[in-house]
């Protein structure tokens, strides 16, 4: 048995992924497939900016078509969900460059860092509808 | 140092290039454009929520400014790279099957770069169209 294992760790001499299954939940693994699901969603989310850009370029009625989806429930719930996804993508994005520069590895700072990704995603999407709400109030 | 059970020439290890023959050039690419995405997309962002409610011609007029135009390309161009280099590395995470997995990037690049060609080319043709 214990000549199995050390062949094993022979082979398998590199990080291993953990089995999620008996894995306590923690922060950093959460932002980690968080990071992951929030880019496959702005990937899926690209097919709402192309279909704005292309009608601008069809014309007044395919673009009042968008306008009205986007005016929606349906189409405010999507474009929220963008937004936070967008956000978190971006600061998360930002803290994994600086972790790819060498910088915030030790366990203390990747949670002070996580938090404030947290933190940022949550004032910078509260920021943002403010100020589309401005922005429609000032048309109205 | 060379690990004790690495099958691989000191040769290979100087050139890094592993056995996809591309080292880090991907990884490297899904950086560049991360960064450069940090400009654009704040731009975009703002750009957006400051049409929020605009009619047609309002926001053809700014879509086909040059500036705006340029600026939409790159975010178009940069946007679907990344996101191409991103999806590859989720289906190649988990998608185990090979067929399948061949046959899922093949698809996803194919869905991505028509969504880039025609956007781009949607922008364009606005900015062009004077």
């Amino acid at each position: 048995m214990s000549s199995d294992r050390s062949a094993m760790r022979g082979i398998t001499n590199r990080p291993l992924s953990p089995h999620l299954q008996v894995y306590k939940p923690q922060l950093t693994s959460v932002m980690s497939i968080t990071h992951r699901a929030t880019g496959v969603a702005l990937a899926v989310g690209t097919l709402l900016l192309v279909w704005w850009i292309a009608a601008a370029a069809i014309g007044p009625d395919a673009f009042a078509q968008v306008q009205a989806f986007m005016g929606s429930w349906f189409g405010l719930l999507l474009l929220f969900g963008w937004s936070v996804a967008l956000f978190y993508h971006l600061g998360n994005g930002i803290r994994h460059l600086f972790w790819d520069a060498g910088y915030g590895y030790n366990i203390e700072n990747a949670y002070r860092s996580g938090w404030a990704v947290v933190a940022a995603t949550a004032v910078l999407t509260v920021l943002a509808w403010i100020a589309g709400l401005v922005v429609l109030g000032g048309q109205g | 140092m060379r690990t004790r059970n690495s099958i691989r020439t000191d040769l290979a290890r100087v050139r890094g290039l592993g056995s996809a023959q591309s080292g880090t050039h991907e990884w490297w690419v899904q950086r560049v454009t991360a960064v450069a995405l940090v400009p654009l997309g704040v731009w975009f962002v703002a750009s957006v929520i400051s049409l929020a409610g605009a009619d047609h011609a309002t926001v053809v007029d700014w879509m086909s400014m040059p500036v705006t135009a340029v600026l939409l390309v790159l975010l178009l161009a940069v946007t679907f790279r990344h996101a191409q280099l991103g999806l590859r590395v989720v289906i190649e995470d988990y998608v185990h099957n090979e067929a399948a997995k061949i046959a899922s990037l093949l698809a996803v690049n194919a869905i991505l770069a028509l969504l880039a060609a025609g956007s781009i080319f949607a922008v364009l043709n606005l900015a062009f169209r004077g």
